[in-house]
């Protein structure tokens, strides 16, 4: 309890307002903590797989979503639990690092709780278990380098790729037209990849989605899409070889920051004042003509007047583009990379401090900082630039573009504008269409994974294979150190290899197959050929050999996967006392 | 040990089973809901607004219907979001797509009773769909290149969208209107620049497309009522005080002669404006903003007819119809673009007062004006006519054809049937269960307008057993008609968008096994 007493037998608090407080201890805490757990992994399980279910989430306001995301089903499920919350947290981690198996890495961890709690019951104690899983995790992670493939492809060569990225779509509602979509989104990633140093910046491919026409019609589009049109309906929809002053200043009368007051107290005051705002426009606009623009594209609204001398002097213009858009546009119309060495840049920025806060302030233009460890580079991506003022317009500072477009769809007055054939064609947007806006919304999410995984294969191009066949071979190399190891751990070793198995079951029961006869008739396969590319053949096509099916994952995301769950759940078998409010 | 609740409080879970038969009996309630409206015989539904006033519409259209529904069931929604999208892309078809999903999860439901897998029907369904649209593509007809056929057949595609509309009675009149007003907007979708203009009085046989262009507004006193060859600026200005739109200007003055001299100044200023604007040559202005009794005086003085407040899509389609352009500084007179048209005159419809130009350039914007006998039937008139305007206008783009009647459905139905019997394993189950839904549409069409549907869709398949058959269901003379004679056609477009998003809609919640509903947000009391 948590009352103590003192040398002379008075009791005295140590929680405030103990009574109003409940509060869990010991294994009690523990198996709590692993059923709520459990509880929130039985929910993804029947989302694994390519035979896996989706989840029908209904937001507080009312707005339906349909998915089979693990990372976007726990986000959305508003859990209240702390628990369940850790789950959550840990399913959005494997989404940032990785962006794949996020319904994976909670059925694992489901798993590894299941089995822990077995030998709670039997008195282990939870840090040795905890312990044994840690040493059982590097050995899987260990197997799974073992049995990795190395991958060959390059710019000719994107089957490998598209392969991996259809095992990661063949889970999802758009499974109809995976082929097409893994295309695309290879594609994207290849178009924006930069191939030397094995890295790629996702932030460079938009995906874009709008309801109408059918799934087939997701197209990859070399520029930008923005949802905007032209602010004067008589501009030229069309624009070949457009030069794209970017600005951020508003097309209108000046707004000095600090307060003042023009008073007016003279009929000449009153005329000059007019004249003046009348040439101020003229020469607005007459700004962006002389430095050759033949695009404006502004973040800000534009003056009537304003609006009409843009369109007399031909000069077409799109406003309110939004901040995100404009710094896309201005990477994809104009980019120079520039690389230091991170050492160098921070002796750089000492140096230059001032300066550097002078080219912030003085012309804003877009930076992107890439720290890559490994490499241990920085990276400045310098955009076409954003202007600030007219006075700074230059003919340099003009973003180029092949091609604008507006197109329209549908009935009703939609409009997109099509950016293409940029100077720098290294941002991409990938265009979806869907018959309803969950439709949309999934596959969006979906493309999102898949660039992801395209995406880690240029990072590491290893690749291990699907269908459950890398758990099981790692629950068989679990298993057999198993026995190395003194102690207690052994229990706990083995049951993370029980823990592994897992996840084929789940896939197994998902694809309406009995879990433990297939299972074992797997694991037996792999043992008795010394095989790794057994897996379960979910898809009923007659063969298990994964290799054959071409069901590959990358070998990141699962190692991941592995060190994920272990530590999450090592986390919650360390809790043992649980105290929250209770309800009002 | 209890299993903590993993959810807030108020937050449900439904998993399984009953997840599964939650949606289906959403979907199919919905379904059942605007099934009775499909067909020419369809009836419509009254909608009382819950809002103030309690405002009632009376439709047809599945669109309207369902956006006006408040519905809690996330599955429903799946199905009100389809019909949503499908009034946007192709704007008819709206009911058609939700009967169909509904029908397609009635025979799921049937399916996952007898213990089929639903990834199971689903991929039965998706050969199914595939099947289908070849089905489709085969017997679809294109009469691009012969320019009078085409015209027939986008008359018989107008005729069939409205014959299930409250127009159906004039049908032959208003499909003439909607096919003139879209050929004239020459393969443009953009509907903006169709003007329909609601008059009520009068019967709906008056209503009529005009050659030129009709804005509803009045004629500025004083000035000319009826001008010949006029010059058109058409402008979007302030035409008020002009204000000196530099922030924070204000005027202070110190004695009450300054204050008349700055006013001096100000109507000088204005004074200049309009005499630059005069100074183009017009004699007809037209302003998106207000115009002061000042400058329109001013123009009355020049003998220009001077519009004030016409709205932005009026601007718009002015400006489209009579080839100016839309002007906000004054300055260049000699480089901006005129409009002009033959003769502007009032004209009255009904009690009120309308500006009508005619003779006009471009003419690629028009106007339809809609008379009927209450507010309520020219509503709906309007939604009939935008429906049969936008298929047409999709039609124009895509000008594959097919015939109606419940045609189409049973030409899928027939191939879709006969890959069952080639398919084997439990999908072709699902495939079998596909063409009965597909099958549902002409039922409903018979059983809506009171005829022996079994009789009737077992004659219709029977005659879709012979090659190159073109027969429907021709629901006036309640019997198997051929479709090709009595002139029925589809848009190719609409069909095809019915069926991928219904069975993408009905694929979509069958995968759901699981439903969790979140608390709902709590409303902040503001009283």
């Amino acid at each position: 309890m948590a009352l103590a007493f003192d040398e002379f037998g008075r009791p005295f608090i140590i929680i405030k307002e103990q009574e109003q407080k409940t509060r869990l201890r010991g294994l009690d805490a523990q198996k709590a903590n692993i059923s709520s757990g459990k509880a929130v992994a039985r929910i993804l399980r029947t989302s694994l797989g390519p035979k896996g279910m989706d989840k029908m989430l209904q937001s507080p306001d009312g707005d339906v979503t349909i998915t089979n995301d693990g990372a976007t089903i726990l986000e959305q499920m508003d859990v209240d639990n702390q628990i369940a919350k850790l789950m959550v947290e840990l399913s959005r981690s494997q989404d940032y690092e990785i962006g794949d198996g996020t319904t994976g890495v909670v059925v694992l961890a489901g798993g590894l709780l299941e089995q822990a709690e077995r030998l709670l019951e039997r008195g282990i104690h939870p840090i040795r278990v905890a312990e044994g899983y840690e040493m059982a995790s590097r050995i899987a992670v260990e197997n799974l380098e073992r049995i990795s493939e190395k991958f060959d492809f390059g710019l000719s060569n994107i089957e490998p790729l598209v392969q991996t990225c259809m095992t990661t779509l063949s889970s999802k509602i758009v499974n109809r037209c995976k082929r097409s979509l893994a295309e695309i989104a290879v594609k994207a990633v290849l178009a924006v990849a930069d191939l030397e140093r094995k890295d790629v910046n996702l932030e460079l491919i938009k995906v874009e989605g709008k309801v109408g026409g059918k799934l087939e019609d997701a197209e990859l589009i070399y520029g930008i899409v923005v949802d905007k049109d032209m602010s004067h309906p008589q501009m030229p929809k069309k624009i070949e070889d457009a030069k794209i002053a970017i600005l951020t200043c508003p097309f209108e009368p000046p707004k000095p920051k600090t307060k003042h007051k023009v008073d007016i107290d003279t009929v000449e005051k009153f005329q000059t004042l007019r004249v003046q705002e009348q040439k101020y426009f003229d020469d607005m606009v007459q700004k962006c003509k002389d430095v050759g623009a033949t695009l404006v594209i502004c973040q800000w609204g534009f003056d009537d007047e304003a609006n009409h001398l843009l369109m007399h002097r031909n000069l077409p213009a799109v406003r309110w583009v939004g901040g995100v858009e404009l710094e896309l546009i201005a990477i994809a119309t104009g980019l120079s990379c520039l690389s230091f060495s991170a050492l160098y840049f921070i002796c750089l920025l000492f140096i230059w401090i001032d300066s550097i806060k002078k080219f912030f302030y003085g012309s804003s233009t877009v930076f992107f900082f890439l720290y890559l460890p490994e490499s241990n580079v920085i990276n400045v991506f310098e955009g076409g630039r954003i202007v600030p003022r007219f006075q700074e317009l230059t003919p340099e500072k003009l973003g180029k573009a092949g091609l604008v477009r507006e197109k329209s769809f549908g009935t009703t007055k939609d409009r997109m504008l099509y950016i293409e054939h940029c100077a720098n064609s290294r941002a991409v947007t990938i265009f979806v269409r869907g018959g309803n806006k969950m439709i949309v919304e999934e596959t969006k999410r979906s493309v999102h994974d898949a660039l992801c995984v395209a995406r880690n294969i240029i990072r590491n191009n290893s690749i291990v294979y699907g269908g459950g066949s890398a758990e099981i071979s790692c629950s068989i190399a679990v298993e057999a150190a198993a026995d190395r190891y003194p102690g207690v751990e052994q229990y706990a070793i083995r049951a993370f290899a029980d823990a592994l198995d897992s996840i084929p079951m789940a896939l197994a029961e998902n694809s309406g197959l009995q879990p433990i006869e297939t299972l074992s008739a797997v694991k037996s396969q792999q043992i008795k050929e010394n095989n790794f590319y057994y897996g379960i053949d979910c898809n009923d096509v007659g063969t298990n050999d994964m290799r054959e099916q071409n069901v590959f994952e990358t070998l990141i995301g699962k190692q991941q996967q592995i060190l994920l769950a272990t530590q999450v759940v090592k986390m919650i078998l360390k809790i043992d006392d649980v105290i929250s409010p209770t309800d009002y | 040990m209890a299993i903590d609740r993993i959810f807030k409080d108020e937050a449900s879970e439904e998993k399984g089973e009953r997840a599964r038969m939650a949606s289906f009996i959403g979907a199919m309630a919905i379904a059942d809901l605007v099934k009775t409206t499909l067909g020419p015989k369809g009836m419509d539904k009254i909608l009382q607004s819950t809002g103030r006033g309690r405002s009632v519409t009376v439709t047809n259209d599945g669109a309207t219907i369902l956006k006006s529904l408040h519905i809690d069931n996330p599955a429903a929604k799946v199905l009100v979001d389809i019909s949503k999208v499908q009034d946007d892309e192709v704007g008819d078809g709206t009911t058609s797509v939700v009967v169909l999903a509904g029908e397609l999860l009635r025979e799921a439901e049937k399916l996952v009773a007898a213990k089929i897998h639903p990834m199971t029907i689903i991929s039965g369904y998706r050969m199914a769909v595939e099947c289908a649209r070849n089905a489709l593509l085969q017997k679809v007809m294109d009469n691009k290149e012969d320019e009078e056929k085409f015209k027939s057949d986008l008359m018989k595609i107008a005729k069939t969208t409205l014959s299930s509309k409250i127009l159906s009675q004039d049908k032959e009149h208003f499909a003439k209107l909607a096919v003139d007003a879209v050929l004239r907007l020459k393969g443009s979708t953009n509907l903006e620049s169709i003007q329909i203009i609601k008059k009520p009085g009068g019967s709906l046989k008056d209503s009529f497309l005009d050659e030129g262009f009709i804005l509803d507004k009045k004629i500025g006193i004083g000035q000319p009522k009826r001008i010949e060859n006029a010059k058109i600026l058409v402008a979007n200005t302030a035409m008020d005080t002009d204000k000196v739109k530099i922030y924070g200007a204000r005027v202070r003055v110190d004695s009450m002669s300054r204050v008349a001299d700055i006013e001096a100044a100000e109507k000088e200023k204005m004074r200049e404006k309009v005499q630059k604007i005069i100074a183009h040559g017009i004699n007809c202005f037209v302003n998106r903003q207000l115009i002061y009794n000042f400058p329109e005086e001013l123009f009355a003085d020049a003998g220009i007819l001077a519009i004030e407040h016409a709205d932005f899509d009026g601007i718009e389609r002015l400006a489209l119809v009579t080839g100016g352009e839309i002007a906000s500084t004054f300055d260049n007179p000699e480089s901006v673009k005129l409009g002009h048209c033959k003769l502007i005159e009032e004209i009255m419809i009904g009690e009120d007062k309308l500006i009508h130009f005619s003779g006009v350039e471009l003419g690629q914007a028009c106007t339809i004006v809609l008379r009927g006998a209450s507010h309520h039937v020219l509503d709906e008139a309007e939604r009939s006519l935008h429906d049969a305007l936008c298929v047409l206008s999709q039609t124009v783009n895509d000008s594959r054809v097919l015939l109606g009647g419940g045609w189409p459905e049973m030409v899928m139905a027939k191939d879709v049937d006969e890959l069952a019997r080639k398919t084997p394993g439990k999908k072709s189950h699902a495939i079998e269960a596909f063409s009965r839904a597909l099958v549902a549409i002409p039922t409903i069409i018979a059983d809506n307008a009171g005829l022996d549907s079994a009789e009737l869709v077992a004659q219709l398949r029977a005659e879709h057993q012979k090659e190159g058959c073109t027969a429907g269901i021709d629901v006036i003379s309640g019997s198997v008609g051929d479709m090709a004679q009595l002139g029925i056609s589809e848009a190719f477009k609409v069909k095809h968008a019915v069926l991928l998003s219904a069975t993408e809609a009905a694929e979509m919640i069958l995968r759901v096994d699981e439903i969790i509903t979140c608390a709902p947000r709590k409303r902040e009391n503001r009283m």
